[in-house]
């Protein structure tokens, strides 16, 4: 029995790590973070409009940089909402298991691709070939957050798909069943039976999909620009939260300084916003997940 | 996961019916169907022009020389030999760390928690949101606490390795989780009904019947460590090092980090070599991915 007790102890106290991950991940961000706030007001940092703060004069209202998170994760998920939804509605209610066998591990594949890499393709291929050429408003230069964006989208799109296609899979089937038997079309069973049936789990998805698109790194420091730009125009270069948490991080910020401090508050910034739409995620799984006999 | 299909959706009875629908109600669906395969083909489409394109944008500098060479700024004499063994140092300390640690959770979650307990219910939620934490917040805490603060290990492998287990611990728990989940409650049962102890259970039976899965979920835990660059961006990895790693406390960088530093370097000729870092970076990652795909499909066991 005293090995019983030393090996539940043991285990125990690697999962209890985990917790004290997340306690450290919180402090670490806190203390920097209310010092930066010592410093530098609240009020300046909601709510003015001029990011500049590794210069002199230094300005930290953070909007331009939030901007540019928003519109790089809401071009991603314009890309991976109708796209792995529509991969999911293939693989779960049209697609031959033979053919779904080929397809889901290239989706597999696509989802284990490096950041670094989707970042080398924004930079040295969508944004060169597809919005400098294409893309009709101002004078679009090599960083593009539209550019950035298409390709989050195209990071994102398996966990929408697969999550997406879970959610269908649990659909049961004397539902579709009973659609076709009542004459409907195989459409109609996904638009009216499965898709209403897997609602719960695909907006989870979506929402996981958006956290991972605001807290995607590579893809914005590579190519959606260092010039943090508050504009309507989604062509131009903008700097995102975590493009100027890595761009800051890499250079050789000293330790105390309001330049590095700035870091954990935009981190801090990054964390809450990617805390809140995990939970949210969680919770509409748990709420509205209906249960079939 | 898996969706067991009672019947094949290729040929049940809404084909037949499908035929005798109203035109405007076949257009309709006719066009749903385009639409779905527009989806996959822009999924694969797309995956196949990145392999492509980067695959065209670097071969004339895949070669021996780009092993061996140490990173340099003049295009002929730049290689990733640093960032080789840097990857080796750091996703070899990582897996070292965050393998036991991940497994050691997994069953303390699945075989010895007692449910409904509101710690063990704790751990769980909590597993859950640091999987979906953005990876460069695991760097700010690397960066506050491990590489400058209280640790002050400094720029090294092992801060690197220590921060990228914590990136991947998740992964590895939740996999794990699974297929130990998947060992059937007989073989438990009967292991105690024999007088085995819950511990002598788990390692005479539920280990050994889940590792399969375990490992398939361990390789591609490693394969994300091995990509992984956002967080290393903050631990000082960002270097021309022209000097492997030998041990724990010193200096590193990665091929992902070589590759960013080429790729971003102003001198346009170094992208090919930037792209050259990224085939390697993804023959490797194919190799580790093929290899989990092929454990899952021969060595696990359906009960």
């Amino acid at each position: 029995m005293f090995i019983e007790r030393i090996a539940r102890g043991v285990l125990g106290s690697a999962a209890a790590l985990s917790v004290i991950t997340t306690i450290l991940i919180v402090f670490s961000l806190l203390e920097p973070t209310v010092e930066f706030f010592g410093e530098v007001s609240p009020k300046e940092f909601f709510t003015t409009t001029k990011w500049a703060p590794l210069f002199r004069p230094a300005r930290f209202g953070v909007w331009p940089i939030v901007v540019g998170t928003l519109w790089v994760s809401l071009i991603a998920i314009l890309v991976a909402l109708p796209a792995g939804l529509g991969a999911a509605f293939y693989l779960s209610e049209y697609a031959r298991p033979g053919v779904r066998k080929v397809i889901k591990p290239i989706l597999e594949l696509l989802a284990g691709v490096p950041t670094i890499v989707f970042g080398f393709f924004a930079l040295t291929f969508i944004n060169p070939e597809l919005v400098k050429r294409f893309w009709p408003v101002g004078n679009v230069g090599a960083y593009s957050a539209l550019g950035a964006g298409l390709v989050t989208g195209l990071m994102i799109l398996p966990i929408v798909a697969s999550l997406s296609e879970d959610a269908m899979a649990a659909v049961p089937q004397s539902l579709r069943h009973g659609a076709f038997a009542l004459g409907s079309s195989r459409r109609e069973v996904c638009t009216k039976v499965v898709f209403p049936a897997a609602i719960s789990g695909i907006v989870a998805a979506t929402v996981l999909a958006v956290s991972r698109a605001v807290g995607e790194t590579m893809i914005a420091v590579l190519a959606s620009g260092q010039q943090a730009n508050l504009s309507k125009n989604p062509g131009l270069g903008m700097q995102t939260m975590t493009g100027f948490i890595g761009a800051a991080g890499s250079g050789d910020v000293a330790t105390g300084t309001i330049g590095y401090k700035t870091i954990f508050a935009v981190g801090s910034l990054l964390f809450a916003v990617t805390f809140a739409l995990n939970v949210l995620s969680i919770r509409i799984v748990r709420r509205f997940r209906q249960v079939y006999e | 996961m898996s969706s067991q299909t009672l019947i094949d959706p290729s040929d049940d009875v809404s084909m037949s019916l499908a035929s005798n629908l109203a035109p405007t109600r076949r257009l309709r669906d006719g066009l749903f169907r385009v639409l779905l395969f527009a989806s996959i083909g822009l999924a694969l489409g797309a995956l196949a022009v990145l392999l492509l394109r980067t695959w065209f944008d670097g071969k004339g500098a895949v070669n021996l020389k780009l092993l061996e060479n140490q990173p340099s700024e003049r295009p002929q004499r730049a290689g990733i030999q640093s960032g080789i063994w840097g990857s080796l140092w750091v996703t070899g300390f990582c897996s070292l760390l965050s393998l036991p640690l991940g497994v050691a959770t997994a069953v303390y979650l699945e075989e010895f928690a007692r449910k409904g307990r509101w710690y063990n219910h704790l751990i769980e939620v909590n597993i859950q949101n640091l999987a979906a934490v953005p990876s460069i917040v695991y760097g700010i805490l690397g960066l506050a606490f491990i590489a400058r603060g209280p640790l002050d290990w400094g720029p090294t492998v092992a801060t690197a390795g220590l921060i990228l287990a914590l990136v991947v611990l998740p992964t590895v728990i939740i996999a794990s989780r699974e297929a130990i989940r998947a060992v059937p409650g007989s073989l438990r049962a009967g292991s105690m009904a024999l007088g085995a102890t819950r511990w002598q259970t788990v390692r005479k039976q539920v280990l050994p019947a889940a590792a399969p899965g375990i490992a398939t979920g361990s390789i591609l835990a490693v394969s994300r460590a091995i990509g992984e660059t956002a967080p290393l961006l903050l631990l000082g990895g960002l270097t021309f090092l022209t000097k492997n790693p030998s041990g724990l406390d010193d200096r590193y960088t990665t091929v992902p980090l070589l590759a960013f530093n080429y790729a971003t370097s102003p001198r346009a000729e170094l992208r090919e070599v930037a792209a050259a870092a990224i085939i390697v970076l993804m023959l490797v990652l194919l190799c580790l991915n093929g290899a989990a795909i092929l454990i899952r499909n021969k060595f696990q066991r359906r009960w």
